[in-house]
């Protein structure tokens, strides 16, 4: 098949360092438009930190970044960006959504409020119509009955669903996942892992998934990373790297997984 | 000796005058400190490590010096390089500058409580910075900056004493005024007590009132 289609994302020997650390090391992957990938890997890979350059969370030292075409230019910590830039990179922003290990809701606004906030703040939709939005999306998480609560009276998991109702509201088209399910009771992490099903089906996002949740990785992605010190170790559809990974170490890694019992 | 409210009737005019001077000084002064100690919290935050080592340094010699120093060099060592400044404008300067370092810190303390993952959330949902800070950073970090500022500003109010030093005509310039022409200090000195103990009470109901608006934000 040969690609017509522009990447949806495309990371071309991207290298990241952290003072002494290096925390990316020529990193190059693509994923097409509506494909499901999923990183695994040792804690400190850099998984995080894929998913936080994509965010614009970060810069990074080497290498490009591109979302649909166009390249990601984050300015890094001494750097200011201009006018023209800032707006480039704020529409750029615009198509990417993250929810995060803790959730990060706004704990002085109520439910409704966090997910209309960036709504009505960066793309200009009224009260009213950002509302009625937001009670669609909250519907489609199960939480429709919640859109008065302050995030302190939501257990872990519907915290979680109101985090991912906050990132739909914007309508991007890249869906970062980062460990979403690592900070919850392991009686919450089906309801939100079930959200996370339903949108694969019947979106057609493009979605990163950071996960320990071998299982989920299975059923969930289109295409498997194995990340290692910061490289992508061995790649491939997720039968194959679950199932018969090439590299020892990914195997290793497999194992260790399966023995703590974290694989939910 | 025994306790005189003739006396007593006679001075309390000029004293509430003084008293009056003592609420203006906090009042001012607080505002000078609320605006500067502003600025130099967000002058702390800056990208170049030169502005921020000055400010830490500028903090640290404000904090590190005593109050009637610095009013003193205010008023008398500046009119030296021809600066001169009333007595009660040098005064409620010297007071702002000196406990701008103090809010500045409880700005500081205010803004890093709010954690670092909502920068991260307000990003992923494209607010730009004043909005960040506008909706999520401040309406989080005020309520928790609001106890501390009211008990600096009431630790203005007692400091503002030292006002006297420099002939500002507040409360205590006013019992010692009065003591020196009558030879009498213990019922001046004993409404300056008083009169002080009555403005902290006002000024911590004031305080409990701010508190709850601010509550209000969260
Ligand atoms: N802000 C930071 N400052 C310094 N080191 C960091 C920072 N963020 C992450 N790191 C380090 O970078 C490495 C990669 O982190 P991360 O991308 O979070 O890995 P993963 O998600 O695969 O566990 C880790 O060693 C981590 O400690
Ligand atoms: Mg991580």
């Amino acid at each position: 098949m040969t690609r017509l289609q522009t990447p949806c994302i495309e990371f071309h020997d991207v290298s990241k360092r952290y003072g002494d650390l290096q925390v990316l090391n020529g990193v190059s992957f693509q994923a097409r438009p509506g494909e499901k990938l999923s990183l695994i890997g040792p804690s400190g890979s850099g998984k995080t930190t894929i998913l936080r350059v994509l965010m614009t969370l970060e810069s990074i030292d080497g290498g490009t970044v591109r979302i649909e075409g166009e390249p990601l230019r984050v300015p890094g910590e001494q750097q200011r960006l201009s006018r023209s830039a800032e707006r480039g990179l704020q529409r750029i922003r615009g198509k990417v959504g993250m929810v995060f290990q803790h959730f990060n809701l706004f704990p002085h606004m109520d439910v409704l409020r966090n997910i209309t906030l960036g709504p009505m703040l960066t793309q200009g939709v009224s009260r009213d119509e950002a509302e009625a939005q937001a009670l669609r999306y909250l519907d489609m998480v199960g939480l429709a009955d919640k859109a008065r609560s302050r995030p302190s009276q939501l257990s872990g998991g519907q915290k979680q669903r109101v985090a991912i109702a906050r990132s739909l509201a914007l309508k991007p088209k890249i869906m970062l996942f980062d460990e979403v399910t690592s900070a919850l009771d392991p009686e919450l992490v089906d309801e939100v892992l079930a959200v996370m099903r339903t949108l694969a089906r019947e979106t057609d996002m493009t979605m990163l998934l950071v996960t320990h949740a071998m299982n989920f990785a299975r059923d969930f992605s289109d295409r498997v990373l194995f990340f290692e010190r910061g490289r992508i170790l061995e790649e491939g559809p997720p039968q194959q790297i679950f199932s018969e990974p090439r590299e020892e170490r990914t195997r290793t890694f497999l194992r260790k997984i399966l023995a703590s019992g974290q694989d939910l | 000796m025994t306790w005189d409210w003739q006396f007593v009737w006679s001075f309390m005019p000029t004293l509430l005058e003084g008293a009056w001077l003592t609420v203006l000084a906090t009042v001012v002064g607080t505002v000078i400190a609320l605006l500067l100690g502003a600025v130099l919290a967000v002058a702390g935050y800056s990208r170049y490590r030169l502005v921020r080592g000055a400010i830490a340094f500028v903090v640290q010699f404000l904090r590190g010096t005593p109050l009637l120093v610095q009013l003193y060099v205010i008023f008398f060592v500046l009119p030296d390089i021809g600066i001169v400044l009333p007595a009660f404008l040098a005064g409620v300067i010297g007071l702002g500058v000196h406990y701008s370092a103090y809010l500045a810190e409880v700005y500081r303390a205010g803004i890093d409580s709010v954690d670092r993952g909502q920068w991260d959330a307000s990003t992923a949902i494209n607010l730009s910075r004043r909005q960040v800070w506008l909706h999520v950073i401040l309406p989080q970090a005020i309520p928790k900056m609001v106890p501390p500022l009211g008990n600096y500003s009431i630790g203005m109010l007692k400091e503002s004493a030292l006002l006297s030093t420099i002939s500002v005509f507040e409360l205590v310039a006013r019992a010692q005024a009065i003591g020196n022409e009558t030879y009498r200090f213990t019922e001046p000195l004993t409404l300056v007590g008083l009169s002080f103990l009555t403005l902290t009470i006002i000024f911590t109901l004031l305080l409990r009132l701010a508190e709850r608006k601010a509550e209000g934000l969260r």
